[in-house]
């Protein structure tokens, strides 16, 4: 892992991946380099075929939700949608609690996209711009943190959040995930290209202290890489699955937990299921729609390079 | 890692009036000095503390904790009182073709749907890096499914494998070939799985291999068309070697991602009745079986001791990997 392949030309305008245009500064995303060949039709014709694959299980999804049991299960199988999109979807809230989910997911992906970048904008800060005994190993240790499976310590995890008394309750799902490596070193990485180390400097040169420094000089110019992490984040923990799985149960699901009840009845409603993941999927998928162009620069920006 | 941080940062320019001074404001200019040493010596402690505090406590130390456990019997219902095993639940897992099994369906899915996977990510970076109008669309709807939950995923794709009225089927009809028994039968079932995951990560591996090509200068590229490189030539002798840590990565991510798969298999296997994986348990995971000793049989212990086992298997893919690695450079 090297930050030379971060370290661009530093004269002309540049747009960060964040889409924000700065000069004089260095960009994460160098358009100029790698190999720029103009796309033939044959790259035109299989990313389109790409693009379809993608999205068609969703397409198919909103037509499935919108038809009924037994027009789902014709062949050929409905290819347009139909009538009942809507009454599927109501009867997928009320038989789900998915709108009991929904506002439990809101408040687990929110607090945990919250906490994660709080926490990895303030140890970013301090593992690009600051000088300590111990930075690098504890910067070793960051990125060896990010090869650890969380999952192999479920069953004492479990353990605990019985004794905490957490047990199907959402600080359950909350507590083990408030902070992650990989936005640390996100941070860390945009951080020190985008704070320029003379306007840390000048903080302390006015006599501020290290926290009025990171509210008033890193916060402003982390926001957009904030941003892209608060997302990133968003996205995942409201699809987290395993630990939320084992640790709620039906009464008190995110949405991921309460789709799994859709499919175990023994009469299987095929429209109502598919109603139930159009429900849990809409949310991020609006989020995408709004947000594509930062959700994918921020990826970008966060990959390992050269 | 770069070490740029300029030697302002660690305070010592400060004009700080010096002790000797005299004068009435001595001792509050001296505090105030004390104060700032502090905080330049503390404040980087402070600011990495959350993330050390929170990852110790949530993740650090269960993962220690589950070998302790493993060595004991713990019930699911008396989680407090624990039963000195030594051995016993690794010899038992040792001795279980459950396990076996398990491990077999884990490796096979693993790789079914890593190495596809990883190479059609390849393919659609290198599509993807073109100059091209709307490449902002392709990119966005490439990582659409990123954006899908296992649950909503899974649950789509099992319809679409549904023997008797799947759209799969169909279109097999439609070219002539019979149906599959996509949930009954070992491969169709464990390809079914792969393909839930092929589509999931696909595109957010080809984010990061994409983020990679654009690191790539230029020159190189030049350089290899005036040697006379093909395309092709170009993209296995310059793309490829260009990205090679983003792949290292991306192997690294997919192997833990496949060691632990969960949500695939269990919705697959028609919701939370599924830990078994199906009927001859011939798409059970480990980490579906690990659900099932911990939280249907209630073995803590047991499901502990596989959670060791994951980890070992996660040991062994890498040390393995490393050495294919050392072998291959040292024949080239």
């Amino acid at each position: 892992m090297t930050t030379e392949s971060l370290a661009v030309r530093t004269d002309t305008p540049v747009r960060t991946p964040i889409g924000k245009t700065r000069r004089g500064g260095r960009r994460l995303l160098r358009q100029g380099a790698g190999r720029q060949h103009h796309a033939g039709p044959l790259a035109y014709v299989l990313l389109a075929v790409m693009a379809i694959l993608s999205i068609f299980p969703l397409y198919w999804t909103m037509v499935a939700a919108s038809t009924d049991n037994t027009r789902v299960s014709q062949t050929p199988p409905p290819f347009l949608p139909g009538p009942n999109l809507f009454s599927n979807l109501a009867r997928a809230w009320d038989e789900a609690a998915m709108g009991k989910a929904m506002i439990n997911s809101l408040i687990v992906a929110g607090v945990i996209a919250l906490s994660t970048v709080l926490f990895a904008t303030l140890a970013g800060f301090a593992f690009a711009k600051l000088r300590f005994k111990g930075r690098n190993a504890l910067l070793m240790l960051v990125i060896g943190t990010m090869l650890v499976p969380p999952q192999l310590g479920v069953v004492p995890l479990f353990m605990m959040m019985s004794e905490l008394g957490w047990s199907q309750q959402l600080p359950a799902v909350i507590f083990p995930t408030l902070v992650s490596a990989v936005g640390v070193f996100f941070m860390r990485q945009y951080l020190s290209e985008a704070l320029p180390d003379e306007l840390v400097e000048a903080g302390r040169v006015d006599g501020a202290h290290s926290l009025r420094i990171f509210w008033s000089i890193v916060l402003p110019i982390a926001r957009p890489a904030m941003a892209v992490l608060f997302m990133i984040t968003f996205v995942q923990a409201w699809n987290d699955f395993f630990w939320p799985f084992v640790v709620l149960d039906m009464s008190n699901p995110t949405v991921p937990v309460a789709l799994t009840q859709l499919s175990a009845g023994y009469v299987r409603d095929q429209s109502l299921i598919m109603a139930g993941a159009l429900l849990g999927t809409l949310p991020l998928l609006a989020m995408f729609i709004v947000f594509g162009r930062q959700i994918v620069g921020g990826i970008m920006a966060g990959a390992v390079k050269g | 890692m770069a070490t740029s941080t300029p030697k302002a940062l660690a305070g010592e320019e400060r004009p700080s009036p010096s002790p000797k001074s005299g004068g009435q404001g001595t001792g509050r200019s001296r505090r105030s000095a004390l104060l700032h040493r502090l905080d330049v010596k503390g404040a980087p402690y402070t600011f990495v503390a959350p993330f050390f505090v929170i990852f110790a406590a949530f993740s650090f130390y269960p993962l220690v904790y589950t070998s302790w456990i493993s060595l004991h019997r713990v019930e699911l219902a008396t989680l407090d009182s624990m039963t000195w095993l030594g051995l016993d639940n690794y010899i038992a897992l040792w001795n279980d073709s459950r396990f076996w099994n398990a491990l077999q369906n884990t490796i096979t899915i693993g790789i079914i749907s890593t190495v596809p996977q990883l190479l059609m990510a390849l393919g659609l970076a290198h599509l993807l890096n073109y100059k091209m109008r709307n490449s902002l669309f392709f990119r966005v709807a490439s990582l659409v499914p990123y954006a899908t939950s296992v649950g909503a995923a899974a649950l789509v794709f099992t319809m679409l494998f549904e023997r008797d009225f799947g759209m799969i089927n169909w279109g097999l009809g439609l070219v002539g070939l019979g149906p599959v028994d996509w949930e009954a039968n070992k491969w169709p079932a464990q390809l079914a799985i792969s393909t839930i995951v092929i589509w999931r990560w696909t595109g957010y591996n080809a984010l990061l291999y994409l983020a990679g090509m654009q690191a790539i200068p230029a020159e190189r590229y030049e350089a290899a068309s005036i040697d006379g490189a093909s395309r092709w030539k170009q993209f296995t002798h310059v793309t490829v070697p260009g990205i090679r840590s983003t792949i290292v990565f991306t192997i690294v991510l997919s192997t833990i991602g496949a060691t632990q798969l969960f949500g695939e298999p269990l919705i697959f296997g028609q919701g939370p009745n599924g830990v078994t994986g199906g009927a001859d348990n011939q798409y059970q995971t480990l980490g579906l079986l690990l659900y099932e000793e911990g939280w249907n049989n209630y073995q803590m212990g047991r499901a502990a001791a596989i959670a060791w086992a994951m980890f070992l298997l996660l040991v062994l893919v890498f040390v393995v990997q490393r050495m294919i690695a050392r072998l291959r450079s040292r024949t080239s």
